[in-house]
């Protein structure tokens, strides 16, 4: 497969969207990843074209002999249109940091196993950072895989490491075991009772750390928590990952019984915005993103309720993706203007209402 | 949470609304909007938790940061020549050598950052392991074959099981 072809595989790096992982309704996904550097090579803060281009080449040439689970394909973001770039962003693929403002840097790039939603970024903040995307929770999965992956890209390449400080990282709050492992929660019940900042509070009382949908420096949007490890130094990989586990298994029991408390107390006036979000999604002609991920907040709420019987979180999940800017300018063809993406996007989401309902599972309207 | 072309219904206030709030008591549902300062007046957060900035931790070190507390500290990396003041300034190191470049410091630092200075995870070999760094690397390939097991992963496991028989025959 080309870079130029990559697109046209149907959900292409979007298996995480498959609503197949344990409590799906709630964990849209698991991410756990390795920051990992190259011995004997700076830092992208200090390299020079010339050392990123080799570090890219090393890491290309270990991909390439690795015995992966799945055929990789390596993208070298600089070659991608920059449409393309950012549809990667938009399916969390790469960082904001990695496809730069306006360009990326000379040897950045991304190696992808497609159908097992693992990733390597090369030349990021670290040489490479190794990435294992799930569906639900599924943290010590994650880690398996992608700790499976670092074995196999570590027996080709001379990783930075050190026997006190573990694997040497750009950033010292990632040295150690360079794991950073994350649950992004949909926790709308919690927010509706008001329990959210004690959720919060409590979680970083036990040394883990809450971000937005997109990671670090993004906006709590569309009542999504993304809950990670804070530390990488001390601790075992299976020990961080155990942690994360126990607490993100409670904040699920809380926010379950968050759902039961509303729906006791105030089940009409939910029932009610649930079928106002759907209804909205169903027949707006204009909608901004973070209109949309309220939206379907409400909607997915509905589902997980079985306040609305369709569409299912799958399909969800994909109207999170596809009605990104990216994702909307692609599917027409040409840059949108903000005005023409908010018509795009509506138009995305009624299209995919309207043919949740044409298979099978009937318009959900009483 | 943010409301385009709407203004914050908090009294004498005309900023524009970032927070579309909905409060649910007594099974009755009110709606409002609220500016950024209006929101965090009424204890509502509209920002992500900060993430761990290493600036303010070396901000912190101050007098007894690592550039003033040893004699290595004040010489620039051997490797990539980055001096303590620009990381202090950017908050990442040059290269893999910094960490030993910047000497006790750099210890003191990430204490403070995790608690901890000492790597207790996963063990990657060099060509030539030493016998205490191969017996953790093995420790850590055993607990990960355990893991394959558990998760009934018997690829990964035959893989896991090479990779201890090669190293225990290497010890």
């Amino acid at each position: 497969m080309t870079m130029d072809d990559f697109l046209a595989v149907p959900d292409f790096g979007l298996g995480w969207l498959d609503a197949s992982g344990p409590h799906a309704d709630i964990v849209l996904s698991t991410r756990v990843r390795l920051a990992r550097n190259l011995q004997g090579h700076r830092y992208l803060s200090r390299a020079s074209d010339s050392d990123r281009q080799t570090v890219f080449r090393a890491v290309a040439r270990a991909v390439d002999q690795a015995s992966l689970p799945d055929d990789p394909v390596l993208l070298p973001l600089a070659e991608l249109r920059r449409r393309t770039q950012r549809i990667l962003l938009e399916r969390r693929l790469v960082s904001d940091e990695i496809i730069g403002r306006s360009e990326p840097e000379s040897g950045a790039g991304v190696a992808v196993c497609p159908r097992e939603t693992l990733s390597v970024m090369i030349n990021e903040e670290d040489h490479l950072r190794l990435q294992c995307l799930m569906s639900g929770l599924r943290l010590v999965d994650g880690w398996s895989r992608v700790d499976g992956l670092d074995e196999e890209l570590g027996r080709h390449l001379p990783l930075a490491y050190h026997h006190d400080f573990g694997f040497l990282t750009s950033c010292p709050t990632n040295v150690g075991t360079g794991l950073r492992a994350s649950a992004l929660l949909h926790l709308p019940g919690l927010v509706l009772t008001k329990e959210i900042d004690r959720a919060l509070n409590g979680i970083a009382q036990v040394g883990l750390t809450t971000r937005g949908l997109y990671g670090e420096g993004s906006k709590f949007v569309g009542n999504f928590f993304q809950v990670s490890n804070q530390t990488t130094l001390g601790q075992s990989e299976e020990d961080l990952i155990d942690h994360l586990d126990r607490i993100v298994a409670t904040v699920i029991s809380k926010e379950r019984e968050a759902r039961r408390v509303l729906m006791r107390d105030a089940g009409a006036v939910t029932e009610d915005q649930v079928w106002r979000a759907y209804g909205l999604l169903r027949y707006a002609r204009a909608l901004t993103y973070e209109e949309l991920m309220n939206l379907l907040s409400g909607v997915r709420l509905g589902v997980s309720l079985k306040v609305l019987p369709s569409p299912p979180v799958y399909s969800l999940n994909r109207m999170m993706i596809f009605s990104q800017t990216a994702h909307l300018e692609d599917a027409a063809g040409c840059p949108l203007s903000s005005s023409e993406r908010r018509a795009h996007r509506a138009e995305y989401v009624r299209r995919a209402l309207r043919d949740e309902s044409a298979h099978g599972t009937s318009d959900p309207g009483p | 949470m943010s409301e385009e072309g709407k203004v914050c219904d908090a009294p004498e206030c005309s900023n524009p609304a970032v927070v579309h709030l909905t409060t649910v008591v007594d099974n009755k549902s009110t709606t409002s909007y609220l500016c950024k300062s209006c929101a965090q007046a009424k204890g509502i957060s509209t920002d992500p938790a900060p993430a761990v900035d290493v600036s303010d931790f070396l901000a912190q070190l101050g007098e007894a940061g690592p550039a003033k507390a040893t004699a290595s500290a004040a010489e620039p990396c051997s490797f990539c020549e980055m001096t303590f003041d620009n990381f202090r300034e950017s908050g990442r190191l040059g290269c893999p050598h910094c960490y030993t470049s910047f000497g006790a410091g750099m210890r003191r630092l990430l204490k403070r950052i995790h608690g901890a200075s000492r790597h207790a995870g996963k063990v990657y070999l060099p060509a030539d392991p030493a016998a205490a760094d191969l017996g953790r690397r093995l420790d850590g390939l055993r607990r990960g074959l355990q893991r394959a097991i558990d998760a009934e992963d018997f690829e990964r496991a035959a893989v896991l099981r090479d990779l201890i028989r090669e190293h225990e025959t290497a010890g």
